[in-house]
């Protein structure tokens, strides 16, 4: 008896103890949460993480909600859609709320990417955590993609018929791989049973898990901060960084406010501007899918029109699917492609402000374009600002190591 | 130095691109103007559409007993004037033709109508309906300016009568429409029948989405219960950071 008592306490010690002596409870929120310093000049760029979280989880709850009364079969998928819409009891809301919800997930995901780059996140020693940021923003485009077959309107079957074709440029296994992800010799019942697969339990499960170790990496190495600065140089004689305060109570109570404020957004959309314009539902997805009938003019989710902008601008289809991919890879190697020590951009030259200025519009203009028809002046437009899209990141490593920077400051700065 | 004024630049930029909606693709649609709340139109346009739509068309998604509800009016009066051909008002709106038979009569079975003004907007539809007009060359004696090459006949000829369009010769893009000339005269003038086709319009949008107006009620309650929060998370904040200097 002795022995087992001295191996997991004695009975007396209340809840926590006996769960404390089973599971690493409470040290794993001092950890995570109550001794978790992170800088205290976050500003609004440093709430699109958590906003993130709030929206993954939005999406992982009305899924759940949707799977109950979706039916993915070419026959039933529409009208199961329509049946949620009408007849489910807040069938509606649920609906709405997913599919306001994927597009706000990638402004989040763009502008949490943009505070990385803004900051230098991304660099020494946050490589890792820049790297599994790209994997989740991977999986969620995949995600999005597989998702948007299942309404089975027109833009889900003529979006997903031009995007999977893409891979039939690949020479040689091209047309059998296509094939291989269709499951058919034309995107048909068997995709849309293999695509839903992949959205509600692969992808998914993906994202959990990637998002689970990106917050690993995070807390293992500490938030970086506005003024890029490590917070951890200047500690305390109690051990705690000086400039740092911690996740909780400090920092959950600031993102509650941005939480609720991005609800408020996020309502207003949802309940007065659900297809925000055709944009986060598209028109054409009112009609079910007709395979004889192409749309006069398919465009992707604006979220991908970026990457499509950059796609069409390119005549062989072949190279333009090689520099879309391209342009959605290169951001990967932002850690080794920017060789400027400075971080923040705060204290970084003329030149990274500009480079990265022209990158962020670039970013918007074509996504702006991905939505014009492909003719005249809009591909001479789209291959202009591919090129400076590509260039923004090609010629890093020369005008970053000769960029100049400013002094960076030895504490973060905190007006309070 | 990077300040909040950088989030609030990229914003407006985001706001200034998403507000590029599609360009509407060939020519200029007249606005429908139609008022999605008005219960008196919508009840209008739901006669206008059992009477002269639903004869072909379908709109599979949509229930008698749900457009009693959300037009006002009770289950008695929609089996008295609205069911023409269905028993049960939990059924929905099918259309008398069957549909084999009408794919072979025009060419394809007439689409379903429960979407259509999600899918091409009401002021496409509006047009549609008023744009019908002689050709001696098609099989059903006339073409249509918003679709051209419509399968659909004019089915509303009683009402409006018949009308020529006439082209003007353009230069550089060959006929050019110009306006339409009166060729029969129909049962309603001219502003009447507008009238007719923004009621039916107007039913056709409110079956697109039965839910539009219960979910814009429900999104004023769900943003004044935020702004409250909105007030309460942000005074505690405030006396949370109160000690960090």
């Amino acid at each position: 008896m002795a022995r087992i008592e001295s191996e997991i306490g004695t009975p007396k010690g209340g809840f926590m103890k006996w769960i404390d002596d089973r599971f690493p409870f409470t040290e794993t929120m001092k950890a995570h949460a109550t001794e978790y310093y992170a800088s205290k000049n976050f500003n609004i760029w440093y709430v699109f993480g958590v906003l993130a979280m709030v929206v993954l989880v939005i999406q992982l709850v009305t899924g759940i909600f949707l799977t109950m009364n979706y039916k993915p079969s070419s026959a039933e998928a529409f009208a199961s859609v329509e049946y949620i819409m009408r007849d489910v009891e807040w069938g509606w809301l649920i609906r709405y709320m997913h599919s306001t919800g994927a597009s706000f997930f990638f402004i989040i995901v763009y502008l949490h990417m943009f505070r990385a780059m803004l900051y230098g996140s991304y660099k020494r020693p946050r490589e890792l955590i820049w790297i599994i940021g790209m994997l989740i923003f991977f999986v969620l485009m995949a995600e999005a993609f597989a998702g948007y077959l299942l309404p089975w309107g027109q833009m889900s079957y003529w979006g997903a018929q031009v995007i999977i074709s893409l891979f039939g440029a690949i020479p040689f296994v091209g047309e059998t791989l296509v094939e291989y992800i269709r499951g058919d010799y034309s995107i048909s019942d068997i995709t849309l049973n293999r695509f839903f697969a992949l959205h509600v339990v692969a992808l998914p499960l993906a994202l959990i898990a990637l998002v689970f170790v990106h917050i690993v990496a995070l807390h293992h190495v500490g938030s970086n901060n506005p003024d890029g600065i490590e917070i951890k140089y200047h500690k305390g004689l109690d051990g705690i960084p000086l400039d740092g305060v911690a996740f909780h109570p400090y920092h959950t109570a600031k993102d509650l406010v941005y939480i609720i404020a991005f609800l408020m957004v996020f309502s207003f959309v949802m309940f007065f501007a659900p297809e925000m314009g055709g944009y986060f539902l598209e028109h054409a997805n009112f009609e079910p899918a007709n395979t004889m009938a192409t749309p006069e003019h398919i465009a992707p989710v604006w979220y991908f029109t970026p990457f499509y902008a950059i796609l069409r601008a390119v005549p062989n289809k072949l190279w333009g699917a090689i520099l879309m991919a391209a342009a959605v890879l290169l951001p990967l190697f932002l850690p080794w492609l920017d060789r400027c020590r400075v971080k923040s951009i705060r204290y970084r030259g003329w030149i990274y402000k500009t480079a990265l200025g022209t990158f962020a519009i670039s970013f918007l203009v074509l996504g702006w374009l991905g939505v014009q028809p492909a003719e005249g002046k809009y591909v001479l437009m789209a291959r202009a600002f591919s090129v400076l899209y590509f260039a923004f990141f090609l010629l890093m490593p020369y005008y970053t190591a000769i960029d100049k920077t400013k002094a960076v400051p030895d504490r973060v700065v905190y007006h309070g | 130095m990077v300040r909040k004024g950088t989030f609030v630049t990229t914003l407006l930029a985001v706001l200034a691109f998403s507000g590029q909606v599609f360009a509407a693709t060939g020519m200029k649609l007249e606005p429908a103007g139609n008022d999605v709340d008005n219960i008196v139109s919508l009840q209008r346009g739901a006669r206008n559409f059992m009477n002269y739509c639903s004869g072909c068309h379908s709109a599979r998604y949509v229930r008698f007993n749900s457009v009693a509800r959300g037009l006002g009016l009770s289950e008695d009066q929609v089996i008295e004037n609205l069911m023409f051909n269905a028993e049960k008002t939990f059924e929905t709106i099918h259309a008398s033709m069957p549909a084999e038979d009408a794919a072979r009569w025009f060419g394809q079975a007439p689409p379903d109508l429960s979407l259509m003004s999600r899918a091409r907007g009401t002021d496409y539809i509006y047009n549609f309906l008023k744009g019908f007009y002689l050709d001696p060359d098609s099989p059903t004696g006339v073409d249509n300016l918003v679709l051209a090459g419509t399968s659909m006949p004019h089915v509303l000829w009683e009402l409006q009568g018949y009308q020529r369009a006439v082209f003007a010769e353009d230069g550089q893009q060959g006929m050019v429409f110009e306006h339409f000339e009166p060729f029969s005269a129909g049962s309603l003038s001219a502003e009447e029948f507008d009238t007719f086709v923004r009621d039916t319009v107007n039913f056709m949008e409110y079956i697109a989405e039965p839910v539009r107006s219960t979910r814009r009620k429900l999104g004023v309650w769900v943003l004044m219960f935020l702004t409250v929060f909105l007030v309460i998370s942000s005074m505690l904040k405030k006396q949370i950071w109160k000690d960090v200097s």
